[in-house]
């Protein structure tokens, strides 16, 4: 069996080789191809899934070694594959959701002369997360985790004619870069502390290691995975990768790419559990997204964007579970597929809703869709109850774990976690409402566009409404599968190890505190946007709001310091170089010049002259040659 | 008579020649002046060959002469040529090679 | 005798050049396809040589030796270790493409009856490709100096001769640049290959020959003792002459003129090709001649390394023109390399000599295909394009290719040994290697930015009629795309050749790799 799991990346490798090597003449098939190869790979990914539940849970990993990949002296780096039940879980929900939304593209991208390229890359970006996930080393890993990063690159600026969009690309990709810098130091100093970067003896012996270099490692791997999920402090790329196609923000910016940071902290928790200082700094950066993504959610009148800001904040109650340890290691991963479901199901319904009012992002200008788009109007609001976590819907589950599991931290932190965990489900449940009752109820407020157009709302073809029927699905059911008995507990606890933790108060207790801020969040939401007529220009708004629209201000900072600082820094620096380095150069020359310039003086071309010097000139020798007789 | 009695007369007749050299213009004049100061080195070689006694100073003497007559040749001509391009004879005029 | 296989392999296209120079001056496309000929039955021989060396065999193979001047103890002596051989067949493979890329390079100059100037630029083109190969399998010390300065020669003419039609400004204008661009470069590395004369003289008189194997012979068993001021001084000497080839800040500025004044496939040949006789020296020999005074330069010069990689980045990001930005990147990655070199680790040095072969090969790419869109609009200047792949989406694409080869994505050679380097300088200098790994972030920017600037956003009305790549132009970028991603992914034929060659290096400054603080089952391996 184990021979397939190349074929998990092979598959949609080739999509992607055939589909952008394949020129014009594939603009017919290519979205088909692309869809198949997408859908083999889950098909071998089951396959594999159902081999793999009929083993005793100890030997359920696998492994394939491909080839060495560079053999130099004292370093080994290996094409090779590890699929346990860590990896599995990713490589279903990968190559799951990843066909889903194939299928939904063949629809919304119908009316894109570069199809086949969209799916090319698509394809590109399924292999890539499959072979981030499937590495059996951190280099391979890193090979993943940049070849994501180029994927999500070409899709965010897949419309690059649009200056924001080539922009947005190239932001992505930047901030990214910081976190890959992170990443690649982590490999150095695995490398220079345990001569390998493979997954097995790095883990196997990270007790070993001191305390200061395990939390060295932590925090690097922490800062990588801050790129990846847009975590606090390099968040400031989530909102402006929506420029990128719908489905591309379902797949790469909500269900898959951006929970990267999530695996790769699971993944390497041998390190963290020995390094408690790099612990709680995931812990608080993840909480501090978890805020932060949910304010920017609820100021946010661009769907997509207000959808980032909620990817941004689930993501960090992920992190934060992550960074609790054994107790929440399992509950980050659950988490991390429901929210693979309900999110990709919500922003399918965001890009049906778009695909039905000419592209338009701005809810102010919706409003009472339910009656135009019923189908996207029950998925939605499918994901919607799932993800502000209604009682019995799978984000209910796997969010009431986390916030468990914060309480569980015991003493102060514990408390402080909890608190945040819950203020965070509260802010999520007024955010969601918000867009739930700006789109779907209330009066119409959409208008003609400058060219006269008007949006005649209509429900999406059926390519596109099946996957979000079947998202829907799983968002309804997931949480429910794996909560209920403690399924997923079982599945995940020999990779990532679980200790069951016991929360100050009872889980009764915390469940229906859960429930209790849901019921705030969507009851403020409620008197604020269903009671009321929804403004078509925004408010001015507080202060906070004001932040809030603008990312709370993160992107003025970077602007100011490092745009233009770094602008300043390198204007200055090719200054210098023209003329201090290159002056120096440029001025030894010149000097050159203009001594032999004043020497040419001397040859004035008399005879009489040349011949005085002559004299001189003897005269001088002769002298120096009798006084050194002399002497 | 004291052979060091013709080193003063050749360096006597050396200085006046290379002071004709540096303060006379015409190129006629320099050129007999240059050939004064090849004299004055023959009579100093021939005057060393008396006082060691050997043949070597004649025999370069001889050198001298040929080489001094060679130089003529190909002297004159050159300040014939010169002066048939420029109407001159003055070295101060010929200043040309200049940059 | 053996058959002379080194000296064939350089000697082809040396005879070629001739060949090419002399063809008639009415036959220009008959010179042009002698000239690819030539080049290509070059890369079959350097291939040949790859595949006749054997990596686990003598430290220096395939081996000549003849006397040249006797009184001075001059050989004309061969011979190539695996890093040799690497460089070698990078040359080989990169000459052909570059000539392909030139093809029109030089026909314009045709008008003026001065001389016949396509013969001539494939003719210098060959011979420096000779020369260059000569150099990688030289040695006798004496043999290198000889040609590490000729080279010079034909690369004046190079750059000098045939400038970059898509100039902004006058023509007057456009030659003086050019020349005051190859005088620069001229009088830059004279003044280094001076110094490396001055020497190469004081090697002769301290170990009484010149030849490499019999000084690091002697040096390592002890029958020939340096002092340390003397030594010191020589590898100085060797040092500078290297350092302004390759070139390392503040010694680089001569590189962007020339890379920004030549043709695109000249620029090529002078980042991509002749530097890397620069870096490759500096390996053979001021490692291997003098191994105590490189290790105490080594802090000196890692610091430069560092300066190198992030100013030259730095530098490039602020660039209006497309071909210096290529040229300020290339000096941040000739960083890379002397970083690599003199991290004195098995990785780095490896990932050192990966990155010599790898960065010609991504630069090429880049440059190639910047030339094709350069020679396309007739301008230089970044703001005077904009949403190109819209109207050639190939051109972008290969473009595309480039860039992120010159960012070093994995996947794509360059990461390799990028990432070989990081390694290998974070084990002996972890600071050193940090500060270098910023470099991976601003590699990132000067490539994004140049991109995006150039080939995405509205389409500029003056690049609304640009052709796509043609097939002569696809035939250059679509091998070297190959080639890269081959070795991104499958780098093992080139590191069996490079492992034994650093091992022998290694071996002769006497260090060894730093041992990892804990051994894990799988290293004890």
């Amino acid at each position: 069996m184990e021979n397939l799991i190349a074929l998990l990346v092979g598959a949609p490798l080739l999509g992607a080789a055939v589909l952008l090597c394949g020129g014009r003449r594939l603009d017919k098939t290519g979205h088909w191809i692309g869809t198949l190869l997408a859908a083999v790979s889950f098909a071998i990914g089951l396959a594999l899934f159902v081999d793999m539940l009929g083993k005793s849970a100890d030997d359920r990993a696998l492994h394939q070694r491909l080839y060495t990949w560079i053999p130099v002296e004292g370093f080994q780096a290996d094409i090779a594959f590890q699929l346990d039940q860590l990896s599995m879980t990713f490589v279903l929900l990968i190559s799951g959701v990843g066909t889903l939304i194939h299928v939904y593209s063949i629809g919304y991208m119908e009316h894109d002369e570069r199809r086949r390229r969209f799916f090319g890359y698509l394809n590109l970006f399924v292999a890539a997360m499959l072979l981030l996930v499937l590495a059996d080393n951190y280099l391979l890993l890193y090979f993943g985790w940049e070849g994501v990063g180029l994927a999500s690159y070409l899709l965010i600026g897949f419309w690059q004619h649009k200056p924001s969009a080539a922009t947005a690309a190239k932001k992505a990709f930047l901030v990214n870069r910081v976190g890959d810098m992170g990443l690649s130091i982590a490999i150095m100093i695995m490398f220079t502390t345990f001569g390998t970067f493979a997954f097995g003896p790095v883990l196997g012996a990270a007790g070993e290691a001191s305390e200061g270099t395990l939390t060295a490692i932590g925090l690097m791997l922490l800062l990588a995975a801050c790129g990846k999920s847009a975590q606090v402090p390099l968040q400031s790329w989530l909102g402006d990768a929506m420029e990128g196609p719908t489905p591309v923000s379902a797949l790469i910016h909500a269900a898959t790419m951006v929970t990267a940071g999530v695996y790769l902290i699971v993944r390497s928790a041998d390190i963290f559990n020995a390094a408690p200082d790099a612990q709680t700094v995931v812990v608080v950066v993840g909480a501090v997204t978890l805020l932060f993504g949910a304010i920017v959610g609820c100021a946010k009148d661009d769907i997509k964007k207000a959808l980032a800001g909620s990817t941004m904040s689930q993501i960090g109650y992920m992190i934060l579970a992550a960074g609790l340890g054994p107790i929440g290691y399992v509950f980050a991963i659950m988490h991390l597929v429901t929210h693979g479901f309900f999110k990709a199901g919500l922003f399918l319904g965001a890009g049906s809703v778009m695909h039905g009012m000419n592209d338009e992002v701005d809810m102010r200008r919706y409003g009472g869709l339910r009656k135009y788009m019923p189908v996207t109007f029950v998925t939605f609001g499918l994901g919607y109850l799932a993800i502000i976590g209604f009682p019995g819907l799978s984000g209910f589950f796997s969010k009431d774990m986390i916030i468990e599991a914060a309480f569980a931290k015991g003493g102060t932190q514990g408390w402080i976690l909890g608190s945040v965990t819950l203020l965070g489900a509260a802010i999520t449940a007024y955010y969601m409402t918000r867009v739930m009752l700006m789109t779907f109820f209330g009066e119409k407020r959409w208008q003609a566009d400058a060219e006269g157009h008007e949006p005649h709302p209509h429900e999406s073809p059926k390519s596109m409404t099946i996957p979000m029927i079947l998202l829907a699905f799983g968002s309804v059911f997931a949480g429910g599968i794996f909560g209920v008995g403690d399924r997923f507990v079982h599945w995940l606890e020999p990779v990532t190890g679980y200790a069951h933790g016991h929360p100050p108060i009872s889980a009764a207790a915390v469940t229906s505190a859960t429930v209790a801020v849901m019921v705030i969040g969507v009851g403020v939401a409620y008197l604020q946007y269903g009671r009321r007529p929804v403004p078509v220009v925004a408010p001015r708004g507080s202060l906070l709001t004001r932040a809030a629209r603008r990312d709370l201000l993160q992107d003025d900072f970077n602007h100011a310091v490092f745009v233009r600082g770094g602008t300043h820094l390198t204007r200055s620096l090719v200054y210098v170089d023209h003329s201090l380095v290159d002056g120096v150069v440029n001025g030894t020359a010149a000097s050159v010049g203009g001594l032999s310039g004043r020497l040419r003086k001397l040859q004035n071309g008399y005879a009489r002259s040349y011949a005085v010097s002559m004299f001189g000139g003897t005269a001088v020798l002769i002298a120096a040659t009798l006084l050194m007789r002399a002497v | 008579m004291n052979p060091v009695n013709y080193l003063y007369l050749a360096a006597l007749l050396f200085t006046i020649g290379a002071a004709g050299v540096l303060i006379r213009r015409n190129a006629i004049v320099v050129f007999m002046c240059v050939e004064l100061m090849l004299n004055a080195c023959n009579l100093a070689f021939v005057a060393f060959s008396r006082m060691h006694g050997n043949l070597d100073g004649q025999i370069f003497a001889f050198f001298t002469m040929v080489v001094a007559a060679a130089e003529v040749v190909v002297g004159l001509a050159i300040i014939v040529s010169v002066f048939r391009a420029r109407h001159s004879a003055s070295v101060d005029d010929a200043s040309l090679m200049k940059l | 005798m053996s058959f002379p296989l080194l000296t064939v392999t350089a000697a082809v296209p040396a005879v070629g050049a001739i060949l090419t120079a002399a063809v008639p001056a009415a036959r220009r496309t008959a010179a042009k396809w002698l000239a690819l000929l030539v080049s290509l039955a070059t890369l079959v021989l350097a291939a040949v040589v790859f595949v006749r060396f054997e990596p686990g065999g003598e430290r220096y193979q395939l081996t000549e030796s003849h006397s040249w001047i006797k009184d001075f103890g001059v050989r004309y002596e061969l011979g190539v270790d695996g890093i040799g051989v690497a460089l070698i067949a990078l040359t080989a493979l990169l000459i052909p493409f570059i000539v392909l890329a030139g093809w029109h390079d030089a026909d314009q100059e045709a008008s003026s009856k001065r001389w016949r100037p396509t013969q001539g630029f494939f003719a210098l083109i060959l011979m420096v490709e000779a020369m260059v190969i000569l150099s990688f399998e030289a040695t006798d010390v004496f043999l290198f100096y000889v040609l590490f300065e000729a080279m010079l020669i034909p690369m004046y003419f190079l750059i000098g001769g045939f400038g970059d039609r898509a100039h902004a400004g006058s023509d007057e204008n456009a030659a003086a640049q050019r020349s005051y661009a190859a005088v620069k470069f001229l009088l830059y590395n004279l003044v280094g290959g001076l110094i490396m004369l001055a020497a190469v003289i004081g090697l002769y008189v301290v170990a009484g020959n010149f030849s490499l194997t019999e000084i690091a012979e002697a040096r390592a068993n002890g029958t020939l003792d340096m002092a340390t001021n003397t030594e010191r001084l020589l590898f100085l000497g060797f040092f500078f002459a290297f350092a302004v080839k390759a070139p390392l800040w503040p010694l680089h500025t001569w590189l962007p003129n020339a890379m920004g004044e030549a043709t695109a496939p000249v620029a090529v040949l002078i980042t991509a090709v002749v530097d890397k006789v620069g870096t490759f020296a500096m390996l053979r020999f001021c490692l291997g001649l003098f191994p105590e005074a490189s290790q105490w330069a080594t802090p000196a010069i890692i610091v430069l390394a560092l300066i190198s990689i992030v100013y030259g980045a730095l530098v490039a990001v602020g660039q209006r023109d497309i071909k210096r930005l290529v040229a300020y990147a290339s000096i941040s990655h000739f960083g890379f390399i002397i970083l690599g070199i003199f991290a004195m680790t098995s990785q780095g040095q490896s990932g050192a000599t990966l990155y010599m072969v790898n960065h010609g090969i991504s630069t090429a790419a880049l440059m190639l295909v910047a030339g094709f869109l350069i020679s396309r609009r007739g301008s230089r200047l970044i703001a005077d394009y904009g949403g190109v792949q819209k109207v050639a989406p190939v051109l972008a694409g290969t473009f595309l290719i480039g860039g992120l080869a010159t960012l070093s994505l994995p996947g794509l050679a360059p990461f390799v040994s990028e990432f070989l380097v990081l390694v290998g300088t974070y084990a002996r200098y972890p600071v050193a290697g940090v500060i270098a790994t910023t470099g991976i972030v601003l590699a990132a920017l000067y490539t994004l930015v140049l991109y995006q600037r150039t080939m995405t956003g509205p389409v500029k009305e003056e690049v609304r009629s640009l052709p796509d790549l043609r097939a002569r132009e696809l035939a250059v970028a679509v091998p070297l795309i190959a080639v890269l991603i081959f070795l991104g992914v499958f780098p093992k034929p080139l590191t069996d050749v490079v492992n034994p060659a650093v091992r022998h290096t290694m071996s002769d400054v006497q260090q060894t790799d730093p041992q990892p603080a804990i051994q894990t089952v799988e290293a004890a391996k």
